[in-house]
Formats: C-alpha cells, structure tokens, sequence
C-alpha cells in the first residue's frame, strides 16, 4: 500500500489521499484544516447539482461539494459513512463530500506528472498532475480553485 | 515602521475625534453669551492635531492648523469677537481641516484651491485682530501672532532680542529631555546670557526629589523671531512654563500661568477613548489638570473593532449552544427536573445578558452621523443660496457602529436633497410668510426596539401635480392612472425618478431616493415620507438596534426550516379557497380586504419542488416589498417567531437568490433567512431593480 511518512523535506509534500468513485485522489495537506464524517446539509436554492448545501462549521456557513457530482461520476447519496474533508482556498472555506479519506502521503515532487493529453474526460478539468507509485497506484491532485463553485454563474 | 504607521493610525483615530469636537465647539460658540471655555476647548483641538501632525511631518496640515489656532487664540484672547462672518470662516476652516486629515490619512490630495482660500481670509483675519497689542505676550501669541516667521512684520522682526523665563516642571525631566540642550540650541540663535535662579530652592527638609526647584532667565540677544524660539521649546511647551518677552517690551508682571494644555507634537496620543472625548479631556498628559466634569467614571479604552466582532461571534454562538443544550435535555426527558431547569434558564438568561452588553459596546450614539451634517447642511446651502439651519434632536440615541457608518450616505443624500428640494429659496419663504431662513430637523429617537430617524424640512411640501407629472414623462406610472397623495409621494423612491430636470450640482448626481430607500431596506429598516402642503416634508426612518440579530419568523418549507424577517411581514393567513382566485394557468391571487395580492409560491421560486404546489392546507404571509407592493408567500407553515444571528452566506459561498444571509437554529442546523424583496423582483420575472409601472397598480 502507500508509504507514509510524517516528516517533510525539501522537494517532497504532503498530501491526503480520498477516494471518489473507486478512484484515488488526493488534495495538498495545506489546504486541509479538518476531516469531518457526513452531516445533512441545508439546501440552497438555485444552487448547481454539485453543491449539496451547507453545513454548520463551528458557527460558520460552509458549502459542501460533492466531489463525484463535480467530477462527472454522478452525484453521491450520502450516508454515515461518507466524509466531508473541510479545505480552505484563500479566504473561502469549503466541505468537499468524498467517499472516504484513505491515508497522508508524502510525495516526491518528481513522481507529479502532468495529466496525459488522452483523458478527455470531464474530470480533467479539476486534475492538476497524476502521481505514481511503484506499486501501480495512481493518486489524482485535485485543483481546488476548479472544484470550487463559482457564485456567480448560478446567480443569473 | 509598521509599528510607525500604526501609531499614525492612531493619531488619525484621535484627529476624528477631535475633529468632532471641534466641530461641535465652533457650533457652540455660534450662540451669544457661549461658555469661555468652549473657546479653549476648540483651541486645544486645532493644537493637538497640529502638534501631531508636526511629528509625523504632514506639512499642509500643519500649515492650515498653525493659521487656524492663530485666529482662534486671538478669539480666546478677547481680540476678535465670534460674530457670524467670522464663525462662518471659522466652520468652513474646520472642514477644511477636516479634509486635510482625510487627505493625509488616504495619502490623496486635498483640495489647494479652497485651502488657499481660507488661509487668505484667516491671514486677513489675523492682521485685522493681531497687531493693535503687540505687548500682551503670552507663549502661544509669539509663537504664531502679529510675529509669525513667514510674514514678519517690519518693526518686530529688527527685535534686538527676548527675555525668557524658563520654568521646568518635573514632566520636563521625566520625558528625558534636558534643559542644556534646550540652551544650546538657544545660543545658537544668539548670544545668550543665561542665569539660574535658585531661590524657589526650599530648605533640604522640604526637599522633594520630584519637583524641579530651578528656574532660568535666559537673556538672547538676536535679531530672530520668536517663533524660532518658540521652536525650540516646542517639544517641551507643555511641561514647563515659559515666558518669552521682546526685550523692548516691559514685561507685564508675572504672565498667568501656562494655560496652553496640549499635546505636545511628539506625544504620542494614548490609545485610551473609545467614544470621543469632550474636547477638555484631550489633554490626558497633564494629571495636575481638574478633570472635566464626570469624566473620571468615564474612563475608556480603545479595543480594536475586530475584538469586539470576535466577541459578539462568540457569543452568538454560546446562545445557540445553549439552545441545543436545551433541546437535548428536553429529548432525555430530563426536562422535569427543576434544577436541570433551574439551571438552564440561569444560563439562558446570562447569555441573553451578555449579549446585550456586547451590543451595547458597539453601540454608539448617533451623534457621530449627525454631526456631519452640520457640514452637509453649510455647503448645501452654500452651493445652493438659500439660508439654511440644522437642527438635532436626540443624537445620544445609541445604534450599532457598522449602522452608523451605513447611515451616513443615505442621511447626507437626505439632507441635501431636503435642502435642494424640500426648502423653497428666501424670497418664496418670505413671500409665503416664513422666516427667510429654512430649517431641517434631524431628530432621532428608540421607538419600541427600533431606532426612529427623521429629517424634516419646513419647506414647501411636496409638489404632487409636478411629480405626478414628471413620473409620466418618464414612464414610471401610466397617463391618468389614480393615485392617492400617499402614493403620489411614494413615486419619489423610483428608480429613475429625479425632479430636477436639469442635473443640479447638489443631489443631482445620478443618484436618486431609489438609492436612499435601498440602503435603508439593506440595513432592515424602512423609509416613510410624510408631507403637508406649504408646511414642509418629513421623511422618516425606522432601523433595526443592530445587525447582527434580525428578528425572525421561523417557516417550515418542504422540510427545510427558514427564516422571514418580520419587518416585511404584514400578516399571515391560512389559504383558504374563499379567498383565493385563479388568473390563467398558473397565476393565483389572494383577495384580502378588497386586495387583491399577488400569490408566489415559495417552494417553486427556490426550485425545492417541480410540481406546484397546492395552495390548499399551507399558509400565506403578506409581506410588502418596494413601493409598498403587497405579494403573497406561500409556505408549508410557521414554526415560531424569533431572533436570529445573522451570518453571511456570501463569505463561503455567494449570493443566492432570493436569500440574504443565513442563521444557526438551536439544533446546529443551518436556516437559509429570505430576502423578501428579491423573492419578488425575481418572482415577477423582473431581474434588474427597475418596476416600471409598479406603482400604478399598487
């Protein structure tokens, strides 16, 4: 399985892997404030399919993402055992819903590799590099500023 | 140099205040027979800014502040008399002053033309009063008087010299500074004959370490003016005594002693007030000084703003908190005992208190707004030619800081739209029998957990047929469409609505009381107009106490809980099919009273349900949006009736439509609060704020 490491060296980063659909993702571990399990959520109206409403963090209003929904695996039906990793991108604190959070990497900056001009899938778009492993395993980096909803396009 | 800048923030902190104060002083004195005291106060204020503004460098402030104290010390020496030309100068320096602060604290540019202005009046002003005594010396009058250094008058600049009495107070060595400095500098200027006197130097056993007992003469013989040595003492006027005397002149007995309380220039103001202080207690360096009346149990600190937010977060959170803890002893069934109860209500209570002390910290009185429209007030008329007072009624009353500061703009377009529009000129008043002279209420009141404002002129009312008529032209109402009076006065809070039909340099600047009303609603509060023929206009606001909290109604809508400000609701109803009429398809109307209101379905508008709803078995609210248009909100039911904490939406995530900000109910859940105006907007299909033609039909 993965290696972990705890410690942080220079060319080397830490991230946390998920997983969405039977795939492995991962975020950087510097955006991550904290891991939460699933709590029903507030509607918003108007809001994109993606978005599943929003939570109660400790006295702020945080939206939540369903990540699948997000990335075209098609939306997720929550329960007890799902996640809700609680990211931070610049000023904007946002739940992403995510399957399970399976382990804390640390990557060698040199086994990032950009995402391969054949995935023409929808997911691309939110795939900033793939991370290989020697073991096969592939972890995908989630761009957090893609997976975002934007307020404004839904505002029309 | 961060911790530079943050100590000119501070002085700027305290320039607004002592702006305020000096403001209010001059006003004051705008009335025969004012106190002498004001005079000083007023003084005090223009010196202290000017002595920081010296530590800091800001040269045109200085500048304007030097001439400015100049005149007003020639006011409180008797030398000048307040009449209304001169209180005029004296206003208009003030926000000159004023404008100098902001300029240098935005690091713009101020306006050199109306400075340049005012500094030739203030000189003329000064030659007028300053030179028929040159004799009567004290510290200050050298400093700045007939013998100011950049305009020495001939005679007093060929000084052969000045006669200084020196007396060290015991601030003098505790702030490090040291008098053979001083003297050297002096010597520099001259030749100096420097004499100590010791004969103030009691016997050994009544010898206090504390108190300086030495005191000097310094003769200086120099053909400089005094204001350089005045310069020189300039850090150090405020702890000591000192008397400087042309040595020509006979020195006058023994000068008062040294009234001149300021800041000295390199005082770095004491972060101590959150209110502004009397214009008497800037002086917060000089314990020997009595304190102004009831100011000791005012005793302030200044706490960053942020502070107090993070508080009043917290707190709201401690009131949900204990909500849910309510809730889940109540789900135990523990409810019965009397001591769980006991003690919940206890701390249902205590929170309840603390968080009405917090609100009361940010409070502040409204004052602060209603001073500045003294100002608004001059210029309007200034720029407008009419003869205009302001009167302000209950400016103590208390509001929420961030309301204070939301208030300004629609309060000034007010104002200067009552003086533009509302008040006839001069000769109309006196042809209809009323005094040449307009005036404008501003009075402020709590009405029953809400803060009254209102702003009323004494003008001619409002010209129906004219507004009638431009509304129109410009579309706004349909040709003979019937209108009450009341509704008539509404058309003057339509966009695109102004009654000027040339852009007037005063409120015509594209924004109209459309814009007033809206800041007001966005604030959660509501604008009423009232007017009588030939007896003037009253617009009339009514806000909440505070922003953070709204008062709510709690409705059930497919499943989800949200909340409705009670402000905009009107009544409530169950739908019952008597009163309920079909239009085409889909359009259903509510007939109340002979009303007939449009119905919106809530949980379509928001998409929470595909299917319409059946109006049958929910209930309806009234609510009242722009131009006092009635619509209908269909909802599931209603929960409950109470205060919530508002929390922005927009922070996280962004703006929802038809949503304002959201709110935590006592089971941690988030509540979505409506905005009931857009529900509308959006409802009728129309995206943009205008609605042409909505009055016509209310």
């Amino acid at each position: 399985m993965l290696q972990s490491m705890s410690h942080n060296t220079v060319g080397k980063s830490d991230v946390v892997a998920f997983k969405l659909a039977e795939q492995d993702f991962c975020i950087d571990i510097g955006l991550v404030r904290e891991i939460r399990g699933w709590s029903p959520t507030t509607t918003l109206p108007h809001a994109p399919d993606y978005v599943k409403g929003v939570i109660n963090l400790r006295g702020s209003v945080v939206t939540v993402v369903d990540l699948s929904a997000r990335l075209g695996f098609g939306a997720t039906t929550p329960s007890q055992r799902h996640v809700v990793i609680i990211a931070m991108h610049e000023e904007r604190v946002v739940g992403l819903l995510a399957d399970l959070v399976s382990d804390i990497v640390t990557v060698n900056d040199g086994s990032i590799q950009p995402v391969p001009d054949i995935a023409l899938t929808h997911a691309r778009e939110f795939i900033t590099g793939m991370i290989t492993f020697d073991d096969g395993q592939i972890l995908r980096k989630i761009d957090l500023s893609q997976v975002l909803p934007i307020a404004r396009e839904e505002t029309a | 140099m961060a911790e530079m800048d943050e100590i000119q923030e501070m002085f700027f902190d305290e320039c607004g205040e002592l702006l305020e104060g000096l403001a209010n002083g001059l006003r004051q004195m705008d009335q025969p027979g004012y106190d002498k005291e004001t005079v000083h106060a007023v003084f005090r204020a223009v010196h202290s800014i000017k002595g920081g503004a010296a530590a800091f460098g800001l040269n045109d402030l200085v500048t304007f502040a030097h001439r400015f104290e100049t005149v007003l010390d020639l006011l409180r020496s008797d030398r000048l008399e307040a009449d209304p030309a001169l209180m005029s100068i004296m206003h208009r320096s003030s926000d000159c002053l004023a404008d100098l602060v902001t300029a240098a604290r935005q690091s713009s540019e101020p306006d050199h033309a109306q400075r340049e202005a005012l500094l030739t009046e203030l000189d003329r002003i000064m030659a007028d009063g300053g030179d028929d005594d040159a004799i009567e010396f004290t510290p200050m009058v050298i400093d700045i008087g007939a013998l100011d250094g950049e305009d020495p008058q001939p005679g007093l600049a060929g000084q052969a010299g000045f006669n200084i009495h020196f007396i060290p107070d015991g601030d003098l060595y505790r702030s490090g500074n040291e008098p053979a400095a001083l003297f050297l500098a002096l010597a520099k200027l001259g030749e100096a004959e420097i004499r100590v006197d010791s004969d103030f130097v009691p016997p050994l056993s009544d010898w206090s370490e504390d108190q300086p007992q030495l005191r000097w003469t310094i003769v200086l013989h120099t053909d400089c003016p005094a204001d350089e040595i005045a310069e020189i003492f300039e850090f150090v006027e405020d702890c000591c005594e000192l008397h400087v005397t042309p040595l020509t002149a006979e020195p006058d007995g023994p000068p008062e002693p040294d009234e001149i309380s300021d800041s000295a220039p390199g005082d770095i103001p004491e972060p101590a007030q959150i209110n502004p202080p009397e214009p008497a207690q800037t002086d917060s360096a000089k314990p020997s000084r009595p304190a102004a009346p009831g100011g000791d149990s005012g005793a302030t600190i200044r706490v960053s703003l942020a502070r107090v937010d993070r508080l009043m977060n917290m707190i709201g959170e401690l009131v949900i908190k204990e909500a849910m803890l309510a809730q889940v002893i109540q789900t135990a069934g523990m409810s019965e005992d009397p001591d769980v109860l006991a003690g919940l209500d206890a701390i249902g209570q205590l929170a309840g208190d603390i968080q009405e002390s917090v609100m009361a910290i940010r409070a502040q009185p409204l004052k602060l707004v209603f001073q500045r429209m003294h100002r608004i007030v001059r210029e309007a008329a200034d720029a407008t030619g009419k003869q205009v007072s302001l009167i302000t009624v209950g400016e103590e009353t208390e509001v929420d800081k961030t309301m204070i500061e939301r208030l300004i703009d629609p309060l000034t377009h007010m104002i200067r739209n009552s003086v533009d529009h509302g008040l006839e000129d001069g000769e109309t008043r006196q042809a209809r029998g009323k005094p040449a002279e307009g005036r404008i209420t501003l009075s402020a009141a709590h009405r029953s957990g809400r803060v009254q404002i209102e702003v009323s002129d004494d003008g001619g009312g409002i010209n129906r047929p004219k507004v009638r008529e431009i509304a129109e032209e410009r579309g706004l109402i349909a040709p003979g469409a019937s209108l009450n009076p009341a509704e008539i006065d509404q058309l003057l809070f339509m966009p695109g609505f102004s009654s000027k039909t040339e852009v007037s340099a005063l409120s015509g600047r594209g924004v109209g009381l459309d814009v007033v009303r809206r800041e007001i609603m966005d604030l959660g509060g509501r604008v009423m107009i009232h007017s009588e023929i030939g007896q003037g206009t009253t617009f009339s606001i009514a806000l909440p106490l505070t922003l953070a909290v709204l008062e709510g109604m709690l409705i059930q809508l497919c499943g989800e809980t949200m909340v409705l400000p009670i402000n905009a609701v009107q009544e409530t109803m169950r739908a019952n099919p008597s009163i309920l009429h079909g239009v085409g398809q889909d359009g259903r109307l509510l007939s109340n009273r002979g009303d007939l209101i449009p119905i919106i379905d809530l949980a379509g508008e928001f998409g929470l349900r595909d299917s319409p709803a059946t109006i049958e078995g929910g209930v309806l609210i009234v609510i009242e949006a722009d131009n006092q248009k009635r619509s209908a909100l269909l909802v599931d039911g209603i929960i409950d009736q109470r205060q919530v904490v508002i929390k922005s939406l927009e922070e996280n995530y962004g703006h929802v439509p038809g949503v304002s900000a959201a709110t935590i109910l006592g089971d941690g859940k988030i509540a979505l609060i409506i905005d009931p105006e857009e529900v509308v907007r959006t409802s009728s299909g129309d995206h943009d704020r205008a609605v042409p033609a909505a009055a016509a039909q209310g």
